[in-house]
């Protein structure tokens, strides 16, 4: 290869899908772009794995609720393949005697509520618009690079105005009660508004899900809104099904990048971020091999990004604190089980098993599971979310044959006594669990797979297995994300940037992150 | 009575049976959590001995780091803003840090005692920052600070002292160069070095020689007018020797509650101690936006009209326009000269006409208010040929 032909604009490093978006958004202004997966396909957290023969399923995030609309039209991902199984997936919170309760994921319900309560439908509806609103403004700050504070500069300031603008443009009450509510634990929300301990845990979950967080834990209202900015199909807050599993949606993003002209390279994983006089000039692989770029940017977490591809020797000492104290103690694991046949939950038929389960039956219930996470233990009664995808999508199981894919909370990154011993445990435990709802599962079970915070750090490289490459936290958003100095996807080094889920608004597959630090890269290379 | 947890309860340095049998003043300090003598008989007595024969001095309480390791050498020089490359074995350097803004955290010096070994001594203590500079590097860091037990020998006839106390062929140590001797089977470590801008030492001990060593100094050392000092009268040294000191001239880094009131080492006089060619080091990159853009302030030495120290005085320009304020002041017995150190907004420092110092005076129920004019002048108020001197002359 002669030097001419390996040099690019921009190198990405990780193919996961805001690192796909980036390149697509980078490649349609006319750069030349080489994204570098570790991995053999790209897709990263979003891509479908075989977990044993014929049973393909989405590997690590298996929902989609948060792909923005804009970034899907851009990119034009519906040309490039990507369609919608289910588009707006209802939740069911389960019961063990199947007196269940359904909504939506914009918390929209039905009747099924009326068994637990006479009020809770009418009060789920006020909570509902309330949350949906403060969503919608959080959303429109999402598409946006954060400000930097403490500047001069009048672009940061107006940014800032424009924040405490809309919070004003709610309205007196509401943004009191967002102002109220935006630090609060969910449980004393939940409690003030709702009655039945059926709903108030399946909201409550929802409000901790992927975080290091319990329902009554401080934030959690925040967890459940950053949730709620997502859409599909136009429908706020709705939660969907790509068919063919998320690795469908990744694939569109990366037939799209392609299409824009980007290189992509699987199985080459990035050694080491090049440097010379004080700048990013581009990357070394595992392999050795060097390739030159005028900037680098990367899809990586901000702890491996800075700290192993970078390095400290090019980082100021407080910057290294600040990224070193990212919170990224993942608490979610992953199971995966293949059945021989569609399994039976007391009081659902075999259409409503296409949705999305929850086992929450009560705050409590997940405030107890969270306890044994704060001390190191996997939780003994863990509450999951579960959906069997191929209810809707035969093709992701041979004929006949399902599965059923789940997060199980909570299961700590540093568990005492290690994972090695107690992961069959765990996944018994979290086995027994559903089986208290589906009666017979066990019998169907013809593989099982379970990945822990630690499988999940090793295969998605994703420290401390957390989704989100650092808990999405009021002291991890928006400027403060994924630290001050570092949130405008750029790096305290020139030629370096992030796009990835560590940076603003965080995790969750919505590509905005890629699209945000594409714009922040086109504008600094107009000023260049 | 014994002090409660919350109670200030100071450590002894290893001195401290012989510094407070002499302390007949009974004024002590809190240098780093040690009690550190303030006077011992007499500031002025204390002050002379210094500038007109010798003075000793007990820096046990010095904050002492020893950092170790292979990469030692690059850690330090990420640490700090001069380039440690050229520093070899057997020699001591001034240097400081900064933090990300490019602030200073503190100064101090830096003795390499080998390769890849050195002892940094500073006034503060920085251990968390320290480590924490050190991730990604191979290197150990140890607080050794009660560890070892120093004294400073300072003045005209501290190199005479030394030699009569056996160190033979002390005068050729060249400055800012250290070596070793033998005590009575105690290793000595010497090095030319001080705070008092003169000809002077610093001897450095195990804690368990410490008495020995002050014994031998104070016998042989009364024929060349060696006297212990306390802080006040080094502080009296420090100034006319324009060292700058933490707390005074500048706030260390992570002391301060407001951050606007940082002192870049540009701002104070130690661009010198930069070197922006030797690849990364922390804060380089505020280091080099200050200098495209210039720094606030300009540490600056002042010649004040009159005799009343101008101490925290606000410095003003022409009618009623304030531009800095007074550091440290005092009246200079060896320069006879009213001399202070500045802290002045740029660039008024270059200007030197129309400046004036608002000085109060308290005298007997009644403030006085003295309008001096000053002028901006070296700060090296004191400098002599002797301090620089190879070999050292005995007085």
């Amino acid at each position: 290869m002669t030097p001419a032909a390996n040099r690019y604009d921009a190198i990405i490093i990780g193919g996961g899908h805001n690192g796909l978006v980036c390149a697509a958004y980078l490649g349609s202004a006319g750069q030349r772009v080489l994204v570098l997966e570790a991995a053999a396909a790209p897709g990263g957290a979003a891509a479908n794995v075989e977990f044993s023969p014929g049973f393909t399923v989405s590997g690590c995030a298996h929902i989609l609720n948060m792909l923005d609309p804009k970034v899907s039209r851009d990119l034009n991902l519906a040309s490039h393949g990507l369609k919608l199984s289910l588009p707006n997936l209802k939740t069911i919170a389960l019961a063990e005697d199947g007196r269940h309760i359904t909504f939506d994921g914009a918390l929209a319900t039905n009747d099924s509520l009326q068994v637990y309560s006479k009020t809770d439908k009418a009060n789920l509806a006020d909570l509902r618009r309330l949350l949906l609103r403060i969503g919608k403004l959080l959303k429109d700050f999402y598409g946006t690079v954060p400000p930097r504070l403490g500047t001069e500069s009048w672009s940061d300031r107006i940014a800032l105005a424009k924040l405490g603008w809309a919070i004003r443009r709610l309205g007196r009450n509401d943004m009191r009660e967002m102002l109220r509510i935006a630090g609060c634990n969910i449980a004393d929300v939940l409690n003030d508004e709702l009655e039945s301990d059926l709903l108030k845990g399946a909201i409550g979950f929802d409000a901790v899900l992927g975080t290091e967080l319990g329902p009554r834990s401080p934030n959690s209202v925040f967890s459940l809104l950053h949730r709620l900015t997502g859409e599909a199909n136009g429908i706020p807050g709705a939660l969907a099904l790509p068919e063919g599993g998320m690795g469908a949606v990744t694939r569109a993003m990366a037939a799209a990048a392609e299409a824009a002209g980007a290189d992509i390279r699987t199985g080459s994983p990035v050694a080491r971020i090049l440097v010379e006089n004080d700048r990013a000039m581009g990357v070394a692989l595992e392999t050795g091999e060097v390739i030159h770029a005028d900037i680098v940017v990367s899809n990586a977490d901000p702890k491996t990004t800075y700290l192993k591809l970078l390095g400290p020797q090019y980082l100021d000492t407080g910057f290294v604190r600040r990224v070193k104290n990212i919170r990224t103690r993942g608490t979610a694991a992953k199971l995966h089980l293949a059945l021989d046949g569609l399994p039976e939950f007391t009081g659902l038929d075999a259409k409503e098993l296409g949705q999305r389960l929850l086992i929450a039956p009560s705050l409590d219930y997940v405030e107890r599971a969270f306890n044994h996470c704060k001390y190191g233990e996997y939780s003994t009664a863990p509450a999951i979310e579960m959906i069997i995808p191929t209810v809707n999508d035969a093709a992701l199981a041979p004929q006949g044959k399902h599965i059923l894919s789940a997060v199980v909370q909570y299961a700590p990154y540093e568990l005492k006594g290690g994972w090695e011993n107690a992961r069959d445990e765990f996944i018994d435990t979290a086995i027994k669990t559903i089986s208290a709802y589906a009666p017979g599962l066990e019998g169907r079970i013809i593989a099982r797979e379970l990945l822990t915070p630690r499988d999940i750090e090793e295969k998605y490289r994703m420290p401390g297995g957390h989704w989100h490459h650092g808990e999405l936290a009021l002291d991890q958003l928006y400027m403060m994300r994924p630290v001050p100095g570092a949130a405008q996807y750029a790096a305290p080094l020139p030629g370096l940037y992030t796009c990835g889920a560590g940076g603003h608004p965080g995790g969750g597959v919505m590509g905005i992150a890629g699209k945000n630090a594409a714009d922040r890269i086109l504008k600094d290379g107009k000023s260049r | 009575m014994t002090p409660e947890p919350y109670e200030a309860q100071l450590l002894e340095t290893p001195f401290h049976a012989r510094t407070s049998s002499l302390c007949s003043t009974r004024q002590w300090g809190n240098w780093s959590g040690f009690a550190s003598v303030n006077a011992y008989t007499s500031v002025d007595m204390e002050y002379f001995a210094a500038r007109s024969t010798a003075a000793l001095f007990d820096i046990s309480p010095m904050t002492k780091y020893a950092i170790t390791g292979s990469d030692a050498a690059s850690y330090l020089n990420r640490l700090l803003t001069r380039n440690m490359e050229k520093v070899k074995p057997g020699r001591v350097v001034y240097a400081v840090w900064c933090n990300d803004a490019g602030m200073v955290i503190d100064d101090g010096t830096v003795f390499c005692l080998g390769e890849n070994d050195y002892r940094l001594c500073s006034q503060e203590r920085h251990l968390p920052w320290l480590l924490d500079s050190a991730i990604g590097y191979n290197v150990e860091i140890k607080d050794i600070t009660s560890g070892i037990a120093a004294l400073a020998v300072q003045g005209p006839t501290s190199s005479a002292v030394l030699k009569a106390m056996g160190l033979v062929g002390i005068e050729n140590l060249k400055p800012y160069s250290l070596t070793e001797f033998d005590l009575d089977g105690h290793s000595l470590m010497v090095s030319r070095t001080g705070f008092t801008g003169d000809l002077g030492y610093e001897l450095w001990i195990d804690p368990g020689a410490a008495e020995l060593l002050w014994d031998r100094l104070m016998e042989v050392g009364s024929l060349y007018g060696l006297r212990p000092m306390g802080s006040e009268a080094l502080e009296m040294t420090r100034i006319e020797a324009g060292f700058i000191q933490a707390g005074v001239e500048f706030f260390p880094g992570d002391l301060p509650t407001r951050p606007d009131r940082l002192r870049s080492p540009f701002e104070l006089g130690m661009g010198w101690l930069v070197d922006f060619d030797k690849g990364h080091f922390i804060g380089r990159r505020a280091l080099l936006q200050e200098k495209k853009t210039g720094s606030r302030y300009a540490l600056v030495g002042l010649d004040i009209e009159g005799n009343k120290p101008a101490l925290h005085s606000f410095v003003y320009q022409g009618k009623d326009t304030e531009v800095g304020i007074v550091a440290s002041a005092m009246w200079s017995p060896t320069c006879k000269r009213n001399i202070a150190i500045a802290s002045l907004k740029t660039p008024y420092h270059k200007d030197n006409h129309g400046l004036w110092v608002d000085v109060y005076v308290y005298r007997e129920l009644k403030w006085e208010r003295i309008h001096a004019s000053c002028k901006v002048v070296d700060k090296q108020f004191f400098n002599p040929p002797r301090r620089w001197a190879t070999p050292a002359g005995d007085r």
